[in-house]
């Protein structure tokens, strides 16, 4: 019978992924079937149906590691919870991040000819994947639970102004990356192509969900087992110690180092 | 802290004239940088002219890098680091004179370099004003991120890797504001260089007073 304290699922997570499941399918279904072929885009314009919710789960993700990682910070609120909350945002985050930037290239491939171009908007998403990943290996390089919490908050810091400026990039500066879709006062985007679009947020928002809460809970069994290992080690170290003296035959009367390995062998 | 930054610097300072470790390592390693980005553009002059800038920038990044790992690399040799923490020094003045001294070394690499791209890819010096003002911000920004992160990473096994793989990334702006600035200064973009130097500016103080706020308890937990 499975222990359901050694696992990350749990009602929630089975209900966040099973709904997660069937908005995508409806996404998939809308998206390419449903949804008419763009003026303009014609077929390319399906990549909207994941991009922009791609990428928009990519912000979350950073966001909710700044926002855990700062709660951390703040003294009266600081618990290891925070800690997990934010590794699991920033490894989902990182997740889709990559994600972004590939479907972003086959978007790119299909409008302007080319996988890759130099504009602002892409550079500071390549650099923010970078960032995640050195956030990720810095995680993984510190022992002690309270430095790498402490370490790895003051970097995501520095990854949340980078998601910012990113955000902005198509504002700030002359990109070919197109700016706000759905929020602007004359969208361009309707009907059947909204609506599609608003499922596959509904649909990457609850993936992304499902995502989190499991390695929210993972962070916690892996912080569990490395407690337990060492409760455990020490335990089995202790009764080493006493063990042989109290126990085994043939050593009553004799703790002669010299003899007890043979001792030992002869049993 | 001023006064705790001038011994710090002073230090660091003293231990590289003794070692010459950036003179006689840091600035043959960026010279061979630019001869091998020389040898990848196959002697095409146009086109490492274009380039100069970016190249110039990115041979500072990896010496930058090396003179950060080394900064670091005498505090954590026989417990020196200990000694630091217990002197009684302010953090924050440990931090500026730490980013001072890798700042002084990263300007004597960039000098030489300067030269290093004059003689090599035949590239003419215009527009001192910006090149200076945008050299001088720019190593400022380096140096800052980079004894920040150095602390963070001093404590750790795998710093030699985990370092550039962290820095790299945090650096990519400065190394594109620095880029654009010294294009429009040469002659090579039509771009305004002075909001450049402006971003790089904003750049330069992020990292800094991130730095001055942050040491401490950097030091005190790697």
């Amino acid at each position: 019978m499975r222990n359901p304290q050694a696992s990350s699922s749990s009602r929630l997570t089975r209900v966040l992924g099973w709904s997660a499941l069937a908005a995508l399918a409806l996404n998939t279904w809308w998206g390419l079937w449903l949804s008419p072929p763009d003026v303009v885009q014609g077929q390319f314009v399906r990549m909207l149906y994941v991009h922009p919710a791609v990428a928009t789960m990519c912000y979350a993700g950073f966001g909710l590691c700044t926002l855990a990682s700062l709660a951390w910070l703040w003294p009266r609120l600081r618990s290891p919870r925070w800690d997990r909350l934010a590794v699991a945002g920033a490894e989902v985050g990182a997740v889709f991040c990559l994600a972004t930037l590939v479907t972003g290239s086959i978007w790119g491939r299909a409008s302007w000819g080319v996988w890759w171009t130099w504009d602002a908007r892409l550079t500071l998403t390549a650099i923010l994947f970078a960032l995640s990943l050195g956030y990720l290996a810095l995680r993984r390089a510190v022992d002690n639970p309270h430095s790498r919490a402490l370490v790895s908050s003051m970097v995501a810091l520095l990854m949340a102004l980078t998601v910012v400026v990113d955000h902005y990039a198509t504002s700030w500066w002359v990109t070919l990356h197109q700016n706000t879709t759905l929020f602007k006062q004359d969208p361009t985007v309707h009907g059947w192509q909204l609506a599609t679009m608003l499922v596959s947020f509904i649909a990457f928002g609850l993936a992304f969900a499902w995502l989190v809460v499991h390695r929210y809970r993972l962070e916690g069994l892996e912080e569990r087992y490395e407690n337990e290992g060492l409760v455990s080690a020490l335990e089995a170290r202790r009764s080493e110690v006493t063990a042989p003296l109290d126990v085994r035959p043939g050593f009553e009367g004799d703790r002669s180092p010299s003899r007890a390995p043979a001792e030992a062998v002869s049993q | 802290m001023w006064r705790d930054a001038v011994l710090v610097a002073g230090k660091d300072l003293a231990v590289e004239r003794r070692s010459r470790v950036a003179l006689n390592q840091v600035v043959p390693y960026a010279l061979v940088v630019l001869l091998l980005f020389g040898f990848a553009f196959d002697q095409d002059r146009p086109l490492l002219l274009q380039a100069a800038p970016g190249l110039f920038w990115l041979a500072v990044l990896f010496s930058g890098l090396l003179a950060v790992q080394r900064s670091f690399a005498i505090e954590a040799s026989d417990g020196a680091v200990d000694g630091l923490r217990l002197s009684g020094l302010e953090p924050a003045g440990i931090f500026v004179g730490k980013a001072a001294a890798v700042g002084l070394q990263l300007l004597v690499v960039e000098v030489l370099l300067t030269g290093g791209v004059v003689v090599l890819f035949h590239t003419r010096l215009e527009g001192a004003g910006l090149l200076i003002t945008s050299a001088l911000l720019s190593t400022a920004g380096v140096a800052g991120a980079g004894v920040a992160y150095g602390a963070l990473s001093m404590g750790l096994r795998v710093r030699e890797t985990l370092l550039p793989l962290l820095l790299a990334p945090v650096l990519a702006p400065v190394v594109l504001a620095a880029t654009e600035a010294w294009r429009s200064a040469l002659g090579l973009s039509s771009a305004d260089g002075w909001r450049w130097s402006g971003l790089l500016g904003c750049f330069a103080a992020v990292y800094l007073a991130g730095g001055v706020l942050s040491f401490g308890a950097l030091m005190e937990e790697t």
